[in-house]
């Protein structure tokens, strides 16, 4: 077993756990803070990946302004166990058993398509800046800026919303 | 760094997201505070992002990683909206409760 | 084998390096404080007080460690765990200095090149926030959690126009590695015909994206005048009114750390880094390993520099409002810092070789 398959293990192990955590968290502070450790091992799944770039981009948006914002208003509205609504116990096992049951049809689904164990991976510099750049400024421009606008539009919308109102 | 991912079959990264997109799954189902399906969504999205990485990077093409940029730009829109709206529905039924929600309805 | 040893000894003594400056900031501040208010400032602990920063160091330790009955207690120690872990994480990447040279094989002094230096950075900036709201909300005090929101709200508005005026450096270098960045400025003349070499720095090329940088770092490191956090008049103690002992003086000190390496890393982006005028001529007449030492020394002058910059600033200009502080962030840098990139690249295209 190579040092890179040990470092997998452990990865996928930890992102897995936090993943659990922030479902099964009594306290929403504590489940977004599990997702923020669930995103920092995602980041190193990109590291190791070799897409240093996506990595950073990862740890900057998700863990620097996402969770940011959603532990903001987890702290400002101020969410704890006890006010923590719970679904009757009927209701939390079905919907255990149907994310069970969706992860048995996905595998199964996927299963014979699955790619062969072993293929190489290819050039190392899939994941730089500038190849990156290069697809996203060259083949992709117009997403891009389709990307801005949905921007824009977020946060005039979320402006308004916030905004609070004046009369009444 | 050249051949670190070789001795990882890609198989096991299309079983770790999909067992991550079923956490989210999960997670949207079995919990009520509509904050945390909102992280559940984020969870699931980024199940997504590993797999396209990981594809992207097996195949040695960076379109994988351009569309993991248009996710994150998605996510980072979804939940600015988002949270706005949940704090304003806050401001007004005093809950983030999601079954209290279906007042909606009417 | 060797480049192992030579990294851990590098992580090791660049760790001290900023513990030391950090420790010797805290007495630096009381006397750049005291000159600006002409008193004398400490001088009772060792010759001119130098061993003032022990003294306050043994009082830290020795003072009553208290917990509060109501807070989240886990997260009360995390809190300024990560702060000091962000603070010391960011200096991984900063060019110390030219490459040593032993047995004739190069070693950069860089913990680590990576490719994507300054986001790098950037990442490990946005993650300091962690330390102070998660520190605010678990000491379960309504002042230390507006301190809390007070200050990541500002960390996250600041970082919007320090990440656009990083922009234009970047557009200017075409690089992400801080190795780059740097070695580019050594090279070539200013302006293309200034004939002093090892001068070729990005502040005369971007003074206004400088100028936007420098504000956002005092409010990245909330500082005076934007160190509303820790706002005593309003707040308390800010996001950390419920600590004492270590753990207070963790987060005082990791403060001093952050304002040594974001004084480092502005003389990297914009100063030159370790360059200075003649860095070439004595790597042509020098060992590699004494110039690597000078130029080491160059850097650190320079961060040193903007310490006392930090200073000065704070004892002269008084602290903002907190809606002065977000219409300064969101009306007047965030759009200088698109002017200035769209200034940069209508110059590049103009100027471009």
């Amino acid at each position: 077993m190579g040092i890179s398959q040990i470092i997998f293990y452990m990865l996928a192990a930890f992102t897995l756990l936090s993943a659990l955590f922030v479902v099964f968290s009594k306290n929403p502070i504590y489940s977004v803070l599990w997702l923020i450790l669930c995103f920092f091992s995602i980041a190193g799944h990109f590291v190791m990946l070799n897409a240093q770039f996506l990595a950073v981009v990862h740890i900057i948006v998700y863990s620097g302004a996402i969770m940011v914002l959603f532990l903001f208003t987890v702290m400002l509205l101020n969410l704890n166990s006890e006010t923590e609504p719970h679904k009757p116990t009927l209701l939390k096992f079905a919907a255990v058993l149907s994310g069970g049951a969706l992860f048995l049809i996905i595998i199964a689904a996927v299963r014979s398509t699955m790619p062969a164990p072993y293929v190489a991976p290819q050039l190392s510099e899939v994941g730089y800046v500038k190849n990156i750049g290069m697809k996203l400024y060259r083949d992709y421009t117009l997403p891009f800026e389709v990307a801005s606008i949905l921007f824009l539009s977020a946060m005039i919308g979320s402006v308004v919303l916030a905004k609070k109102e004046r009369f009444n | 760094m050249e051949n670190s991912i070789q001795s990882v079959p890609q198989n096991w990264y299309l079983l770790l997201s999909t067992f991550m997109f079923c956490i989210g799954v999960m997670g949207v189902l079995l919990r009520r505070n509509a904050i945390i399906i909102l992280m559940c969504i984020e969870l699931m999205l980024n199940a997504v992002n590993l797999l396209l990485v990981s594809y992207s990077s097996y195949a040695g093409n960076a379109e994988g990683q351009v569309f993991v940029f248009f996710i994150m730009v998605v996510a980072a829109a979804e939940v600015a909206v988002g949270l706005a709206l949940l704090v304003s529905i806050y401001r007004n039924v005093a809950s983030t409760d999601i079954d209290i929600l279906n007042r909606m309805k009417w | 084998m060797f480049l192992l040893i030579f990294k851990i000894a590098l992580i090791v003594i660049l760790f001290l390096i900023s513990l030391g400056v950090a420790a010797y900031a805290t007495y630096g501040e009381r006397k750049v404080a005291a000159f600006m208010q002409d008193r004398i400032g400490p001088d009772r602990a060792g010759p001119f007080g130098l061993l003032q920063p022990i003294a306050d160091g043994v009082k830290m330790f020795m003072k009553e460690e208290i917990i509060p009955n109501v807070s989240d207690k886990l997260l009360f120690i995390l809190g300024p765990c990560i702060f000091m872990i962000t603070a010391l994480m960011t200096s991984a990447v900063i060019p110390w200095g030219t490459a040593m040279e032993f047995d004739g094989v190069k070693y950069g002094l860089q913990v680590a090149d990576i490719n994507i230096g300054i986001l790098y950075v950037f990442g490990v900036v946005s993650l300091g926030v962690y330390g102070i709201m998660i520190g605010g909300w678990a000491s379960n005090n309504k002042f230390a959690l507006l301190g809390a929101v007070r200050a990541s709200s500002q960390m996250i508005s600041y970082e919007l126009a320090m990440g656009m005026s990083l922009i234009a450096i970047i557009m200017m270098s075409g690089s992400l590695s801080l190795n780059d960045i740097v070695a580019q400025q050594g090279q070539g003349k200013l302006y293309g015909f200034i004939p002093v070499s090892g001068l070729n720095w990005n502040i005369f090329y971007q003074p206004l994206g400088f100028i936007i940088f420098l504000i956002c770092a005092f409010a990245e490191c909330n500082r005076t005048p934007f160190d509303l956090p820790e706002c005593e008049t309003e707040l308390v103690g800010g996001y950390h009114t419920e600590y004492s002992s270590m753990k207070l003086g963790l987060y005082l000190f990791a403060e001093y750390i952050n304002m040594f390496v974001s004084g480092a890393i502005i003389s990297c982006l914009y100063f030159g880094g370790y360059n200075f005028p003649g860095l070439e001529y004595l790597s042509t007449v020098l060992n590699p390993n004494l110039v690597s030492i000078i130029s080491f020394g160059a850097l650190f002058t320079k961060a040193i520099f903007f310490v006392f910059f930090f200073m000065w600033i704070r004892w002269t200009i008084p602290r903002f409002r907190y809606d002065q502080l977000m219409k300064l962030g969101w009306q007047v840098l965030l759009p200088l810092s698109i002017l200035n990139v769209l200034l940069t690249g209508g110059g590049l295209t103009i100027f471009s070789k």
